[in-house]
């Protein structure tokens, strides 16, 4: 017979320590006392974590969670909770923020903060397997827009739900689609771009890999709602796997009659393909990839005509990243309304951020719309690793900006972010500590944007280029009076000429740095100082003498021979012969050779 | 002849393109496209040679010369250089004793960099062929190199 | 696909046929085969589970694969399903550390504390 209870006595070396054993045999004895055995288990598990909490108690499936359970507390808690259902609250874990009792287990870590939505399947189904979708309800919202809803009460639910593009500039979704469905044709395109090229974004990739189901049904939707028949996923050659895992759901697809002809037994026909890019990020750009879909060289194109009006083969299309098409059938399962309700006034639902860089816990975060930056990193990022602090977040890949710590409690939406000079891109967080120089990764995404730059226009091409020469110089310690503010003016000029997105958003990192970090870029010029010690030219290496063990190993590994003394004598850097190339203090094992910068 | 087959599992429509390019590439003992390629490539298409000759460039990862049998690609942005992407990529090139863009004499390995892979939480990364491989340090990374070397892959 | 009416015949039976296999099979181990699972090692460590768990002759012992998760520093991630029992997850796996997890979680039922990252309901 199933027990009603389950309860989770944690016997991790810790919890035992605090006699975690005797807990449960005390406990054993009350429920025999109660005549409950039957209806209740009692299971001794491995270690649950919060061993400062310890004995630690587990209750199923309430998922109660006490702290500190003394053998003196069993009584209270089999009485009160297990046999009259009213949890002991005094002994209940509180959350250290809050203050406030946590009354459930997964309300704790990483995914305390999270509300899972686009990600709900990722990692909880077999992405290879449709039955495990449909047993999560797939489908049905496919199902429930072409059998019981018109075209526009579907869209009118998308306007309700608020829904913007999670791409990066945050279009209204319904009036994109509403201009698609507006036009007169007679063929018409959905596309979803997956061409995720940002630097630090994997969300899509996740997406398609966990859940391609999700992505397919959000696009049949959108072919339903604007009159299209056919859509193209354009996927990135970099993403293997996703393109494999989406080649195979929708041949799963079709064959059960998601895609295809006459859905669930309607006039709507809708068939998917799969378009693999060749490594260019400005195919991210819609109209470049409008253009590689067709076989053209990626180049972008000015608009309007917007592809809605003018898409692929001149045809009218509606083009949505991955993200945006996998909250679709959510809005359509649980309407508008229910999404509105999640967000802040002018951003609803939530947003997937992939945190990287210098950041305890990297990963993807699914946030309502709304949650702080800090909460972001801190909360469930986890902050910088030990001993290190977050001095940027670098938000919204080469197109974004960086934003600092004074800021951190802004609530991430789409406009809060753009007044910031940052923005939402696809979500992109790339945090940063005082052992990174702002400089060198402001030219970093410039060196980025000049590579990937196609050429079309002159702003791009020769302006990045510029500002990239200027940053170089100054990283080599050759920067000058004038060079900031001549960063400015290139920047300013391209953001407001440039052909595209690419263009018009390639200074943006260099623009934010010198916003909020005008001292690194002005240490560098006049004191010829990198306190990051990064850039490798203003970077000079000493030997302490008092660490030095004179063991010669900095001088086998120096390529210069720059290093003088033998083993017994204590070795000395020659600054003359010194390329600054890091071996020695890489290689010291004592710790003494000191990285300098500025300080002669 | 391998081209041919290739081409004929294909309709001959302009959007097809780059899925031959790739295919092309693929099949290729070295892992690029020839200029005989894209000749019958624009006979095959109807189009004109230098609108393939455009587009074969215009990507990045259609390579118009020899390159080894596994391409490796390190990532280069900005979350694998944080965490170290630039001492992983002096390690390959002595690893291999070639620079970016070169390939091994014994032509089993070409070096590349490549825009982000999207593993950013198990930065710093690097792909060789279709398979990616993150949290590289310069141990895991020589024994990468070792095996694939061997051809325990 | 007809209608709706037989999606929803169709969802339940998929939803019964995901209970029999973990019925027939009494653990799953879901291994994350996502790209940065698979980056991480995620591959060795899926082949690791089959590998000792053929030596082993366990026959009520099936393993599959699933998404990212999100928790991409603790990758590669595994998850180990028993019914009535929350699910246990296990982070930055290798196969040495599998070989260590079927010996003691899947044969003796005891979690290994040392690779946990959490337990989750169902």
């Amino acid at each position: 017979m199933a027990h009603r209870l389950n309860v989770l006595v944690c016997s991790g070396a810790s919890c035992i320590s605090n006699d975690s054993l005797k807990v449960k045999e005390a406990m054993l004895a009350e429920i025999d006392r109660l005549g409950l055995n039957k209806e209740i288990k009692v299971i001794e598990t491995g270690c649950m974590g919060p061993c400062q909490l310890g004995p630690v108690i587990l209750v199923y499936p309430d998922e109660t969670l006490y702290k500190k359970v003394q053998v003196e507390d069993v009584r209270e808690i089999v009485e009160q909770h297990f046999l009259k259902g009213r949890p002991v609250e005094r002994l209940m874990y509180k959350s250290p923020l809050t203050d406030e009792l946590v009354h459930k287990s997964s309300e704790v870590d990483y995914f305390q903060k999270q509300v899972k939505i686009v990600l709900a399947n990722c990692g909880n189904i077999d992405p290879e397997s449709i039955e495990e979708y449909i047993a999560v309800g797939g489908y049905e919202a496919l199902g429930k827009a072409v059998t019981e809803m018109t075209p526009d009460t579907v869209l009118n639910e998308i306007k309700i739900s608020g829904l913007r593009g999670r791409g990066g500039g945050g279009f209204p979704t319904h009036m994109k689609w509403m201009f698609t469905k507006n036009e007169k044709s007679d063929e018409k395109y959905v596309i979803c771009n997956a061409d995720e090229g940002d630097p630090g974004a994997f969300m899509d990739r996740s997406v398609i890999e966990g859940d391609p189901h999700t992505l397919i049904e959000g696009m049949a939707i959108a072919g339903y709602v604007v009159g299209a028949s056919k859509g193209y996923v354009y996927v990135r050659a970099e993403y293997p796997l996703a393109i494999e895992r989406l080649q195979k759901a929708i041949s799963q697809a079709k064959d059960v009659g998601f895609l295809g002809e006459k859905i669930f037994q309607s006039d709507f026909s809708f068939d998917l393909e799969v378009r693999v890019g060749a490594g260019a990020f400005v195919c991210g750009e819609e109209t470049a990839l409008i253009h590689s879909i067709e076989g053209k060289r990626g180049t972008p194109r000015p608009r309007p005509p917007y592809p809605s009006a003018s898409g692929v083969w001149g045809k009218p299309t509606v083009l949505n990243n991955v993200e945006t098409y996998a909250n679709v059938r959510h809005i359509i399962l649980n309407g508008g309304a229910w999404m509105a309700k999640i967000g802040t006034e002018t951003s609803k639902g939530t947003k997937v951020f992939a945190l990287s860089g210098t950041i305890k816990n990297t990963g993807l975060a699914e946030v309502p719309m709304g949650t702080t930056i800090r909460e972001l990193i801190y909360d469930i990022g986890g902050g910088a690793p030990e001993g290190h602090e977050i001095k940027a977040v670098q938000l919204g890949g080469p197109s974004g900006g960086c934003v600092t710590p004074e800021y951190f409690d802004t609530p991430i939406d789409y406009e809060s972010l753009t007044q910031l000079g940052a923005m939402m891109g696809s979500g992109g967080v790339i945090a940063m500590d005082e052992t990174a120089c702002m400089v060198n990764t402001a030219k970093f995404f410039l060196d980025f944007t000049c590579f990937e730059s196609c050429g079309k226009c002159t702003p791009c091409r020769v302006g990045l280029k510029q500002m990239y020469g200027l940053l170089d110089k100054i990283t080599k310690g050759e920067g000058e009076e004038g060079d900031i503010e001549a960063l400015e003016k290139l920047g300013n000029t391209i953001k407001t000429t440039a052909l595209c997105g690419l263009g018009q958003t390639a200074p943006n990192p260099v623009l934010s740095t010198i916003k909020y970090f005008r001292h690194e870029y002005e240490e560098h010029i006049h004191d010829k100082k990198c306190r990051a010690l990064v850039c490798k030219d203003l970077i000079s290496y000493e030997i302490d003498a008092e660490k030095c063990k004179a063991c010669t190993l900095c001088a086998q590994k120096c390529p210069v021979d720059a290093i003088r003394g033998q083993r017994g004598v204590i070795h000395v850097i020659e600054q003359e012969k010194c390329v600054s190339c890091g071996s020695c203090y890489d290689v010291c094992p004592f710790g003494a050779v000191q990285r300098l910068s500025g300080e002669n | 002849m391998k081209r041919k087959e290739i081409l004929r599992k294909y309709e001959a429509k302009p959007d097809n393109l780059l899925y031959i390019l790739h295919d092309i590439q693929d099949a290729s003992p070295y892992n690029y496209v020839t200029e005989e390629d894209m000749e019958e490539i624009a006979d095959f298409l109807g189009l004109p040679y230098s609108k393939v000759y455009g587009t074969a460039t215009f990507y990045s990862m259609i390579s118009q010369k020899p390159r080894g049998k596994h391409v490796i690609r390190l990532c280069d942005s900005p979350p694998c250089h944080l965490m170290g992407s630039e001492s992983i990529l002096d390690i390959l090139k002595e690893e291999l004793g070639i620079d970016v863009g070169q390939t091994t004499p014994d032509m089993l390995f070409t070096l590349e960099i490549t825009s982000c892979l999207g593993v950013c939480g198990v930065a710093p990364a690097m792909m060789i062929d279709e398979e990616v491989f993150g949290n590289l340090t310069p141990k895991k990374l020589r024994k990468i190199i070792k095996d694939y070397r061997e051809g325990n892959v | 696909m007809k209608n709706l009416e037989e999606l929803r015949k169709l969802r339940e039976k998929a939803q019964k046929e995901i209970q029999l296999r973990s019925k027939d099979a009494k653990i799953k181990v879901v291994v994350g085969m996502g790209t940065s699972g698979i980056a991480a090692g995620a591959r060795e460590v899926l082949k690791a589970f089959i590998t000792e768990i053929n030596q082993k002759n366990l026959t009520d012992v099936m393993v599959t694969q699933t998404g990212e998760k999100g928790m991409s520093s603790m990758e590669p991630i595994v998850e180990i399903h028993e019914e009535k029992k929350p699910v246990i997850i296990y982070g930055d796996m290798n196969p040495s550390k599998v070989k260590k997890v079927v010996e003691e979680h899947i044969v003796n039922g005891k979690v290994v504390e040392d690779y946990l990252i959490s337990m989750e309901e169902k």
